[in-house]
């Protein structure tokens, strides 16, 4: 019996080193304890303060841009193999859910020329399935498992993207992740603690998506109906007339022609930065994907002293002269003030997001909320434990002590597993401790209820405690594995908060089985150790 | 000290009083909510931006609501209402309807712009120190300082911003009526005084906490809270069945139903918010309130070894006085723990600590008058025909002071 005892003392006495350890290090003075506790004790938002933003991948856009690459792509090779149509076309997406639904459709290709444009089809867009309309009609769409491959990818890419321009916060934590399912909510988890003006951060993010660097045909016209009467009063084919918006200190707006399909698009868009030219005036250098740069390239060269419009959302940021060839990188010139090269740089970083993103939830929290959450949590804490100190050793007397030491022990083990995890402790997540509190005692309760029946009952000190302990322990188990089972479901069904509850629950119930069972027994085989007939209990 | 020791109430005997209770109790629920028109959700469920706002002085509710409405920018329902909860302040709550995502950005911006153009200086060109943040505030002051003769490196400006806003928050709750309040702020002196004089102001108001939840969140989140609980008193449900008889698991199901229904109604009474937090309460006292039923059933289960000849309401009553301590003493301080959340935790906790309140007040009710009921009907129902009291054998799981190699399977 005693070597058992060593051996169950030098368990605690190793668990309390370990989680003390976890809890605040070795500290080498007071601020030093504090520092090393806030270190370890990962806050929550709601208690640190911070911006929570979820966000929606408007994947419809990326599907619209293959589209329009693949028209392009088409066309060419339409044009190669000397194959005539009239016109092609595609669907508009409106909304996140019409993305699987965009359609090309190819009208009035010659009967006698079916068969080759069908075979073309075949060979070279793969991922594409062709239907026949009618005998010089033809529609066609992504297939259903390439589609969800682009849509999973721009999720992935928009993550990416995100998570570098928050980079520039210069934050050291940060949340970009996706949220829900991949293939079916295309959601975004930001969450930066910390940072209480999320406007900041949604600019940075960006919302527009559709960048399009597009041939000017005509301009500038101070009207729509200007620019149309131009042209007959109608719009040439494969235009558009986009507007431009005035510049600050510059009085009414302009309108341009510009061509329909862009030339480069945000897709091929991959950073932009603002800076200075040699003259010390100002410019906007970005950079081109491979792909992108060779497109360019072959159109530039074309196209020397053409006009190029950048786009943004069917409204005209910038108008560019092109100078000279240009591949992966380039640069606008002649920008007017750093404003305006931050701006533009800014517009065509947030184009190369693959598409464009909608905010579906927003919660900001100001730090000082946090702190006194915080305070009011541990005072209600505090007060909760005294109760119950006060009771337990009120109604069980020296027994009650024990009870107390093992609730002791179960805080900073909790509060050690916290750290260990890395869990992360919201305000639920503390109310969760406080509550463990109540419950953990209700093992010891349990227990010595049944010492106490079988006192009662006429069974020496040694037996009662024994048979005490054995009793209850079945019932300890089913208590605790139905609170367990209730805070599994929220794990899984709730979300930030609510999943800090759930965690330090549990954690705090796992963490009692071990002190209200293995600790209280040894504890009491403390007592009874020395004296051999022990007449009575103190319970 | 002891409370109860060997009582010998008939719990059973007298359940009818307490069954009324329980459908006067329910109905009284059922009714408010269908009065009311429905609960009355939070944000996370039906979706809104929600704006909390701490105030200087008593905020005027209905100047705010009247200025929110007449803004062209904010649509739908505008709700402005105090702050509850013991240690708020002067704070209110503003709710201003979403129906659709893009208004998500439009609706904070405007909502910040009203409350300033009211009560704010938004003409004077200052910068409003009390709802700001670290960095309007170093790029803000950054020139005027130089300007006043205290230059600053950019890492020392950086730290005297995150300072000050910093002691704001933490000493005055992030709302300054003076700035001479700052005198004792890490890094000040008279120049720094000065220029924050000059180049900023104070608003009578805080901007504490924004939350904003599309509609289409806000019904997922509800599917998700109803699927929760359902999932959570099925797997309960197979648990109890396992252990005991599957007529002791539905026993437990309904006497947790029954304590969920009922909190919800006086949460309804009482005109509190459900929120995502609320159902992590409801769940917690789910899973409280079968502790409760667990330990009075394994007692059953236990005594039912021992007495073969006993009818089974008074196995039952001696089941119940038996555990009347425990019971009484883990309430009691569970209990204890709970009322110290709901007085000292905070507004942000008050709707949580409401719902634990009320459920280990019912919960604990339950599973005497609730449960143990229930299982006592369906076997003198099933009894009806057979000839005189039979000892209902449970199916036993392992216990630690017994081998068993087979459970014994329930005869009925």
């Amino acid at each position: 019996m005693t070597k058992n005892l060593k051996a169950r003392t030098i368990v605690i006495i190793a668990t309390i080193l370990v989680c003390v350890y976890g809890i605040v290090d070795i500290p080498k003075s007071k601020a030093d304890l504090v520092q090393n506790f806030k270190n370890n004790i990962r806050l929550g938002l709601d208690l640190k303060g911070g911006s929570h933003l979820i966000l929606q991948v408007q994947v419809q856009d990326a599907v619209k841009a293959d589209a329009d690459q693949t028209m392009d792509r088409l066309k060419e090779d339409l044009r190669k193999q000397n194959i005539n149509w009239v016109s092609m076309d595609r669907t508009e997406p409106q909304d996140i859910k019409d993305a699987d639904k965009v359609e090309i459709t190819i009208k009035g290709v010659p009967a006698t020329q079916t068969s080759a444009f069908r075979s073309l089809i075949n060979e070279r867009y793969t991922t594409y399935v062709l239907t026949v309309v009618n005998s010089t009609d033809y529609s066609m769409r992504l297939k259903p498992s390439d589609l969800n491959d682009l849509k999973v990818d721009t999720v992935k890419r928009a993550i990416d993207t995100i998570g570098n321009r928050i980079d520039q916060l210069g934050l050291a934590e940060k949340v970009v992740q996706q949220y829900g399912q991949a293939g079916a909510d295309y959601e975004i988890l930001v969450q930066l603690p910390g940072v209480d003006d999320p406007a900041r951060v949604k600019d940075l993010i960006g919302t527009a998506a559709v960048l399009e660097i597009t041939d000017v045909k005509d301009g500038p016209f101070p009207t729509r109906e200007a620019g149309l009467a131009q042209h007959g009063g109608v719009l040439p084919l494969n235009t558009k007339m986009v507007r431009m918006l005035p510049r600050a200190g510059s009085e009414g707006e302009s309108w341009y022609l510009v061509g329909k399909s862009p030339v480069i698009s945000g897709r091929d868009m991959r950073n932009a930065r603002p800076g200075q030219d040699e003259y010390r005036k100002w410019e906007t250098s970005f950079n081109l994907s491979q792909d992108g740069g060779k497109r360019f390239a072959r159109y530039t060269e074309a196209n020397i002293g053409n006009r190029l419009a950048v786009v943004l959302d069917d409204k005209v940021v910038s108008v560019a002269t092109i100078q000279s060839k240009i591949e992966d990188s380039g640069r606008i010139t002649g920008l007017g003030s750093e404003d305006e090269s931050v701006d533009l740089s800014r517009y065509l970083r947030s184009g190369s997001l693959p598409a464009g993103v909608k905010y579906m939830e927003e919660r900001s929290i100001g730090p000082s909320l946090g702190a006194d959450s915080i305070h009011e949590g541990m005072m209600a804490g505090l007060a909760g434990l005294v109760a119950v100190i006060t009771v337990m050793l009120v109604y069980y007397k020296r027994s009650g002590v024990n009870a107390v030491l093992a609730l002791v022990l179960n805080t900073v083990v909790l509060l050690a597993a916290i750290s260990y995890f890395h869990a992360v402790l919201t305000l639920p997540g503390i109310a969760g401790v406080i509550l463990t509190i109540g419950m953990a005692v209700d093992s010891n309760v349990l227990i010595f209820e049944r010492i106490r029946e079988e006192l009662r009952s006429g069974k020496g000190v040694v037996a009662a405690v024994d048979n005490g302990f054995n009793k209850a322990w079945w019932t300890i188990v089913d208590t605790h594995v139905t609170t367990v089972v209730s805070c599994a479901f929220l794990f899984l069904f709730g979300e930030g908060p609510v999943k800090g509850f759930a965690v330090t629950l549990t954690i705090g119930l796992i963490a009692n089985v071990f002190t209200a069972v293995f600790v209280s027994q040894t504890i009491f085989a403390y007592e009874l150790s020395g004296r051999r007939q022990m007449q009575a209990l103190s319970i | 000290m002891e409370l109860f020791k060997n009582t010998n109430y008939d719990f059973l005997g007298k359940k009818w009083p307490f069954i009324i209770a329980s459908l006067v109790l329910t109905v009284a629920g059922l009714g408010s909510i269908a009065i009311k028109g429905g609960l009355k959700y939070g944000i996370d469920f039906k979706g809104g931006a929600d704006m909390t706002v701490k105030f200087a002085y008593e905020p005027p509710l209905d100047k705010i609501r009247s200025a929110m409405q007449s803004s062209k920018q904010i649509k739908g329902d505008v709700s402005v209402e105090n702050f509850t909860g013991a240690t708020a302040q002067n704070e209110v709550e503003i709710g201003t309807e979403l129906t659709e995502e893009t208004q998500l950005n439009v609706n904070r911006q405007a909502m910040q712009d009203v409350l300033t153009a009211t009560f704010g200086q938004p003409g004077s060109g200052k910068l409003d120190f009390n709802n700001t943040s670290q960095e309007a505030l170093a790029v803000r002051l950054r020139d005027a300082l130089a300007r006043g003769g205290v230059p600053m490196s950019d890492q020392q400006l950086q730290k005297l911003t995150a300072d000050l806003l910093d002691y704001t928050n933490t000493r005055y709750s992030g709302l300054i009526t003076d700035f001479n309040q700052l005198a004792s702020a890490p890094g000040m002196n008279s120049g720094i005084m000065n220029t924050l004089k000059q180049e900023c102001y104070l608003a009578p108001f805080h901007i504490v906490q924004v939350q904003m939840v599309g509609p289409k969140v806000g019904a997922e989140l509800r599917n998700k809270a109803v699927l929760a609980t359902l999932y959570a008193l099925a797997g309960m449900l197979a648990y109890i069945a396992f252990r005991f008889e599957w007529i002791y698991g539905l026993g437990a199901v309904i006497a947790c139903f029954h304590d969920t229904i009922i909190t919800i109604g006086l949460f309804s009474i009482f005109n509190e918010e459900i929120s995502m937090t609320v159902i992590a309460a409801l769940l917690t006292l789910v899973g409280y309130s079968m502790n409760d039923t667990i330990v009075i059933f394994d007692r059953i289960r236990e005594n039912l070894k021992t007495s073969r000849r006993e009818p089974l309401e008074a196995v039952m009553n001696r089941a119940v006085n038996q555990t009347l301590s425990r019971t009484v003493m883990t309430s009691g301080l569970t209990f204890l723990t709970v009322i110290a959340l709901f007085i000292w935790g905070g507004p942000v906790l008050h709707a949580f600590s409401f719902a634990l309140v009320c459920g280990i007040l019912v919960g604990t009710y339950s599973s005497v008058f609730v449960a143990s009921p229930i299982v006592l009907f369906w076997h003198n129902y099933t009894d009806k025909g057979s000839k005189g009291p039979r000892a209902p054998v449970l199916a036993t799981a392992p216990r630690a002071d017994a081998v068993r190699k087979s459970p014994t399977k329930a005869a009925k």
